[in-house]
Parts: C-alpha cells; structure tokens; sequence
C-alpha cells in the first residue's frame, strides 16, 4: 500500500506496536528494571500516603511499649522509646524521598546547566571551571557532604544542600563530555549565525540534547542521596530525632538493642538497601534503553 | 542427749558456722597488696594541669599522681559533708576570727617524687595560682573562691587562708579534686631560653611531679597512661596497687568489650544501664554493679531575649507539660538520668523535699491537670501554636534521649519543637551567644557544694554559665546572702526561696532528671566506692585487686 503524505510517498507506514506489546517487551528486556519501578513506585506511594498508611503518630513516645517485639498491635516491633517502627519506616520513606528527589533533580540539573555551559564556551572558562570541579570531585562525596553539614548545622534543608553540592560536578563532568559533541553539529553553529543569545543556544538547543546522560545521572543520583542522607544522619549530623528517617533509626539505640532487640535496626537497614537496590537497578534500565548501542544489543 | 544440750550444740554449731563467715569474710575483705589495675578512659587528656582542666579524661589518668589538701573521705564519698585531711594533719580545721579564718597544719612526712620535701609554702604557691592566677594562666576554679581575700604561710607547716566573709562553700571547694598540689619550686621554674615569664605557671600542663599514691611512668598519647607505685607515700600502708594504666578508649564500644574481655577491669565515669545489663549478663558474679545519684543534670535553658520566652506564663506553660515523675521510672532504663530534685543534690542538707516540690510549675503529680494548665497559660500568652528550635549536642547519651523525650512532651500541649543538634564547640557558642530559643544546657559539679554550684542562676551579667540570658537582681541578692552564711538553718531558708523563683515563680531555668551514675566493674576489685561525681574518689590509694 502506497501512502501519500504531502510530497512525500512512501511504500509502508511503520506502525507503533500496541502499548501492551511494548510494556510487554520492555519487560521481557529489563525485568530487573521493572523490578526497581516497582521497588520505587511502592516507597514512593509510601511517602505520599504515609499517613494514611502509618498506624501509629511516629513521633508519640509510649514509655508503656519500650522494645516491643513485632506483634499484632506493632507489626515490627517498636524503639526504645515505644515509638512504633512500622509507621516510622513509613514516614521515613518521606524522609527519604524528599531528601532522595531534591537532591538527585537539584544535583543533576545544576550539574547539567554547567556542563553544558562549559562545553558550549570553552577555553579559558571551560579549564578554569573543570579545574574547580576537579577539585570538588577529589573529595569522597560523603567527606565533602560531612564537611558542609559541620558548617552549616544540622535539619533537613542543610542535608539536602550537603549532599547536593558533591553531586553537581560528578553531574557536569558526565554532561559536558555528551555536550562536547553536540557544540560541534552544525545546528549549533546556525543558532550562533542566527544571533541567539548564549542562554538560548545552551538551554534550548544544546541542553534537550543531553537529557539521556543527564536522567541517567538523575536515577543514580536518587540512590546516592538516599545512602548519604542515612550516612548523614546515622553520623548524627542529618536529620534530627524525633523526625522519621532510614539512616537516624539505625543511630543510638538501634546499636545499643541490636543483640537484645534485632527489630529495631533490622527494618530500617533493609529499607535503606531496597530503596538503594530499587533506584540502581530502575537507573540501571534506564541507562539501557536510552542508550543506543545498547538498546541494539 | 538432752534437748538443752542439743539446743547448746545446734547453737555452737551456728556460732562457728557465723564466725567462720564472717571471719572468712573479713579476710576477704583485707586488703591484698600487689597488681597492676588496668582501667579505660573514655575522653583525652587536654594537658596534666588539674588548675586548667575541667575533664574526667584528665582526673582518672592523672589524678593518682598528685594529693590535695583535703579531700572528700574515701570511705564514705557518698556523704555530702564528709571530708578529711590529705596533706594537712589530724582534723579538719574549724573556723576562727568569726568563721574568716582557717588554719591547716601541714604534714611534715611528705615528699614530693623528685624528692623535694612538702611544705606549707607549696599548699600557698598552689593556691595562690588557683584563686590569684597571675594573668595569662587560666584557673577554673577561681570564681569558686571569691570569699578568700589572701593566704598566708606563717611557717613550713603552717597555712591560714583569710576570708572576707564567713562562708559555708570555702570547705568544700578546698576539697575539689582539681586543685592538685604542686612545688612551689616548679611553680618558679624559669624558662631555659628566657622567654616565657610565665614558664613555672604553665610547667605541670606537660610535666609531672606530684606527692600523690602513684609516681609518672609514662604517657602515651592516645593509648595509656602508666603510674607505678610510690613507696614514699604519705597514708601508711598505701597505696595496695603495683601500678595503675589508664587506657584511652573512647569509644563506648570498645570500653565495654575491655571490660568483658578482661582487658580492663573498670570504667570510672559510667555505663548507660543497657551496657550494665549486658556485662552483668555475660559475666554474672564476675562483674560488680555500684550506682549513685551523680551530681549532674541536664537543664533547659530558656532564652530570655527571644519572644515568647520572654513572658513568664510561656515559660511557666514548658515546664507544666513535661512529666518528670513518670519519666523517671521509663527514662532510668535507656539513659544515664533517674531522681527527681530541685536545684540541689538530691541527697544534700539543703535538697528540696518532694512535698514541697510536687508544688512547683513542672512537677505537680497530676500530669493531666499540670498540662491543662500549660495549654491555659499558653492560651492566655496568645502563644498556643507554638514552634520553635531545641538546641543541643549531637551527643546520644544523654543529651539527645532527653532532648527526644522533652519533644515529645512538649507535643502532648500543641507545642511543635524541632531538635537543633550541633557539635560540642557549636552548643557552646550558641548558648554563649544567646542565639538560640531553648537549649539543652549541663550543670556538672564534682564536690558537693549547693552553696557555690547555684550560682549557675544568678544573672547573666555577672555570671557568664547563664545561658537562659536573664537579669534577676533579687537572685542575685538572695545567692549573695547564700554565699555570706554560715547557718545552715538560714541557709536553707534562702535556698527555699531561691529555688522557688527559679523553677516556679519565674521559671528561669527547668530541670530535667538528675543523672545516675552506674559503674560496673571486674568484681576483682575492691576498695574503690562509688562517688556522687565521676571526678571523686579516683586517688586509687585504697583500692586492690583481689582475684582469689
């Protein structure tokens, strides 16, 4: 069958499979990625309705219920306050993902802005600015996170600019090389010819053209920034008692009970390393469908 | 038989059984000579200078180098008032010249471990630089002098000091276990290379030369400190140890597995009461358990010049909501925290009796009705959706378990409270700086003093550990009044007065638990008390190992 489209005649139409088939195999090709969209998609609602889903307030002490054993009444068992750990995991998962999704959309979009940036102008801006990121990406990103947290004090919005700092320049350095190539085409030198502005070109030609390294910066980062945030407060300098968090129920009393009352770090631990597992094998997919080398094989 | 004689032998028989008893238990109780105790350390040492320093990882390591004037009796650290001459002789000296003098004769058979000879003039050199520093040296305990107007040495065995007005804090404060007594000698070494005029004041922060139980051995940084025997001890018979080292630990971890595993046989400033629990499990008669009331507390302090904190109901309001009775009981099983008091060591002369406690804002028994009337004030305040910082250390015990426990308290009147957690230099900083809204503040004190230690709620003005940042002249005239009298029946009375203002009608400062200290130990050894302070008692001079 011939089909005529304005000038252009063309001997089949290629016709996008039905969704099923495609859902189907996207599965059948990244299982372990449909596995983490889950994982993701369960923590994520578990942030969203926390409070539809906690059975206890996580914050309300109950010095009658200290180290409860899970059971009917706590379904994993309560702290050395009484504090029920089920609906503190739940509300921890908030903890979590607010902190995870700040920091990974913050660190992977700044980082994106100056990576593009530096490959778009070059020279002297861009050695000046790769040195600087050198210098960044030559702390381990937890000791950098620490150092910025000791300035700036503990809480939540401290953490969040603690562990997003160390992720821009991993973010810049991936993004720039990608952007590298892109400045050479010559749409780029035509937007120049054109007279856009520099904003312009960078953000609105070069910048849509390196989305792929940059969402899968994006997924990493999540992982990433939960563990920091857990690190962060199990050190004691994240998020503060009584908030719910992963990392801070792992601190104090959890060491102390872990012979006589295991539940209290065991359930968040395994939190902490199913959310991580979930965003690296989701980010892991993810890198695999949109690269196309890839997807070929 | 007849049932007398059978009565006669059933009680000969019980008689040797008892005798044999008791005879075998007071061998046990003799003192062994020999051994070397092995104890860990959970905090550095800043410098060997006990004038300067203020810290535990000081006391415990050095403290057994050096002796004092007097000291609180060994046998009986549990008293508040008990003390008894160590480089003085015979009793303690009363008071002469209307309670403004007081005399000391000084023991003429004590040494120095370079030989020197001790002398009055010692005892004044050392005091002199505690309460009269020269400028440049720092002294801690110098504002616990302020009745002492001089000192004098009239002869070699001699020593009077002068005060300026009667007062019921100088005894004790002689007695604190920081003010080690040094040589004069080597208070007046020069500086070899003629810079330093202060060379012989700043000698003993990195030199040792005490008259103590124990001679210097060696000090390495950041793993031990060892102390030998001193064979020219000035108490006979003393000290029963071959030697003393004193490991540094600071990990809470790593000090209970010594202990467990025998590499080190007590800690001296104390376990939370899990950490007991899980010694006296694993090693059952092989560890001793003693506890004390500790003269420490945590406190909450209220900023003054923030608003609301400024009005008296706001702060009235805080105290009300916290259950402290309740908390005693649930709190003493997680945290290093039990008794509930007032201002005062609850087992003091001068303590407040519950009776009368149970009357002030924070401590009435009804918790129902304390916390409908928290709600009320805070109604009347116009401050009824409250929200502000708790500022603390990002300390677990007991600094952070507290600060958990007072928000959630805070919570059952509405009261929304984030925990600012910051590191040690940070708590101070802000505290001094009267930036923050409430904070979590410590009052720690080694010799019981009631008297001197109060002084934490006087005015800011004039007392820089006021970190509620208020001025209350009629404090201030009240603790005036504390410090000049040498009645104890008219102490009291002040004492009434000033707790009341404090706690209840102004509501400066709100107290939380009094600590309780818990020191398990290797059951091997003996003669060590427990003390209301983990900077008392730690001479070692009395103490054995008796493994059986």
């Amino acid at each position: 069958m011939a089909v005529t489209t304005g000038a252009y005649v063309t001997d089949e139409v290629f016709e996008r499979p039905p969704l099923q088939s495609r859902m189907w195999a996207i599965l059948r090709a990244q299982p372990l990625g449909i596995a983490g969209a889950l994982i993701v998609l369960v923590m994520v609602m578990a942030a969203l309705f926390a409070p539809y889903i906690a059975s206890h307030d996580p914050e309300l002490n109950d010095f009658g219920a200290m180290l409860v054993p899970p059971d009917g009444g706590h379904w994993l068992g309560t702290d050395e306050f009484g504090r029920d750990i089920f609906s503190r995991l739940v509300w921890g998962a908030r903890t979590a993902m607010l902190v995870g999704f700040s920091c990974a959309l913050l660190g992977s979009t700044i980082g994106l802005l100056i990576g593009v940036a530096s490959a778009y102008f070059g020279g002297k801006f861009d050695i000046l600015l790769q040195r600087v990121i050198d210098i960044f990406i030559a702390f381990p990103a937890i000791i950098l996170a620490l150092a910025i947290v000791t300035v700036l004090g503990t809480g939540t919005q401290n953490v969040i600019i603690a562990i997003t700092i160390p992720l821009i320049p991993n973010c810049a350095r991936v993004v720039r090389s990608s952007a590298l190539a892109i400045r050479e085409i010559p749409y780029v030198d035509a937007a120049r010819a054109l007279g856009f502005g520099h904003a312009r070109i960078v953000l609105r030609h070069m910048a849509p053209n390196v989305m792929a390294p940059y969402l899968i910066m994006l997924t990493t980062f999540l992982g990433q920034a939960i563990l920091a945030e857990a690190s962060l407060s199990f050190l004691g300098l994240g998020v503060q008692e009584p908030i719910p968090a992963w990392g801070l129920m792992l601190q104090g009393g959890a060491q102390e009970y872990a012979e006589s009352a295991p539940w209290v770090p065991i359930f968040p631990g395994v939190a902490i390393s199913l959310a991580v597992f979930g965003f690296n094998l989701f980010g892991d997919a993810l890198r695999d469908l949109l690269d196309p080398k890839l997807r070929q094989q | 038989m007849t049932i007398a004689r059978k009565r006669y032998a059933l009680a000969l028989g019980a008689g040797a059984v008892a005798l044999a008893v008791v005879g075998g238990s007071a061998l046990a109780d003799m003192p062994k000579r020999g051994g070397v105790l092995n104890f860990v350390v959970g905090s550095k040492i800043p410098t060997y200078d006990g004038h300067r320093e203020s810290t535990f990882g000081m006391i415990h390591p050095i403290r057994p180098f050096y002796s004092l004037l007097i000291r609180v009796n060994p046998e009986n650290p549990q008293s508040t008032t008990d003390y008894q001459c160590d480089l003085c002789e015979g009793a303690l000296p009363s008071a002469t010249n209307d309670g403004k003098t007081y005399t000391f004769s000084v023991r003429k058979d004590v040494k120095f471990h370079d030989g020197t000879p001790l002398t009055a003039h010692d005892i004044k050199a050392t005091f002199d630089k505690i309460i009269f520093p020269p400028e440049g040296v720092i002294s801690s305990r110098k504002p616990q002098f302020s009745m002492v107007e001089s000192i004098e040495a009239p002869d070699d065995h001699t020593v009077v000091f002068n005060l300026r007005y009667p007062s019921g804090a100088f005894i004790p404060a002689i007695a604190a276990p920081f003010n080690f007594v040094f040589a004069k000698k080597d208070l007046e070494r020069e500086d070899p290379e003629g810079q330093d005029p202060l060379y012989g004041m700043k000698w003993h922060q990195t030199n040792i030369n005490g008259t103590g139980a124990f001679r210097f051995v060696q000090h390495q940084p950041g793993a031990f400190v060892e102390g030998a025997r001193y064979d020219g001890y000035h108490h006979d018979g003393k000290p029963y140890l071959d030697g003393f080292k004193a490991i540094s630990a600071p990990k809470t971890a790593v000090r209970i597995n010594a202990i467990r595993g025998d590499r080190a046989a007590i800690e001296f400033r104390g376990f939370a009461p899990k950490q007991r629990d899980d010694l006296v499990a694993a090693l059952g008669d092989r560890i001793t358990v003693q506890e004390s009331d500790w003269n420490c507390q945590l406190l909450i302090s209220i900023n003054h010049k923030k608003p609301p904190f400024d009005d008296v109901r706001v702060r009235q309001a805080l105290m009300h909501a916290v259950d402290r009775w309740s908390a005693s009981d649930s709190l003493s099983k997680i945290a290093i925290v039990k008794t509930v008091a007032g201002i005062v060591f609850p087992s003091h002369g001068l303590a407040i009796d519950d009776a009368t406690l149970k009357t002030y804002a924070g401590f009435w028994p009804d918790i129902d009705k304390a916390r409908a009337e928290a709600k009320r004030l805070l109604k009347e305040a116009g401050a009824e959706n409250l929200t502000f910082d708790l500022h603390n250390r990002t300390v677990d015990m007991p600094y952070r378990i507290l600060g958990t426990w007072l928000i959630g308290e805070w919570k059952k009147i509405g009261v929304n409270v984030t925990q600012a957690g910051v590191a040690t230099s940070e708590w101070y900083a802000t505290h001094r700086a009267g930036t923050h809204d409430l904070g979590i503040d410590a009052n720690c004190q080694s010799v019981i003093n009631p008297v001197a230690d109060v002084g934490k709620y006087t005015s800011r003005s004039g007392n820089p550990a006021n970190y509620s940042h208020y001025e209350d002249p009629a404090l201030d005239e009240m603790h005036d009044r504390l410090l000049r009298s040498g009645d104890p029946a008219e102490q009291a009375e002040i004492m009434r007065a000033f707790e009341k203002r404090v706690l209840n009608d102004e509501a400066h400062y709100g107290m939380t638990l009094w600590w309780n200290k818990i020191n398990p130990h290797r059951s091997y050894v003996k003669g060590w008390k427990i003390a209301p302070s983990h900077y008392l008692n730690q001479h070692l001079d009395q103490v054995w190992i008796d493994k059986g």
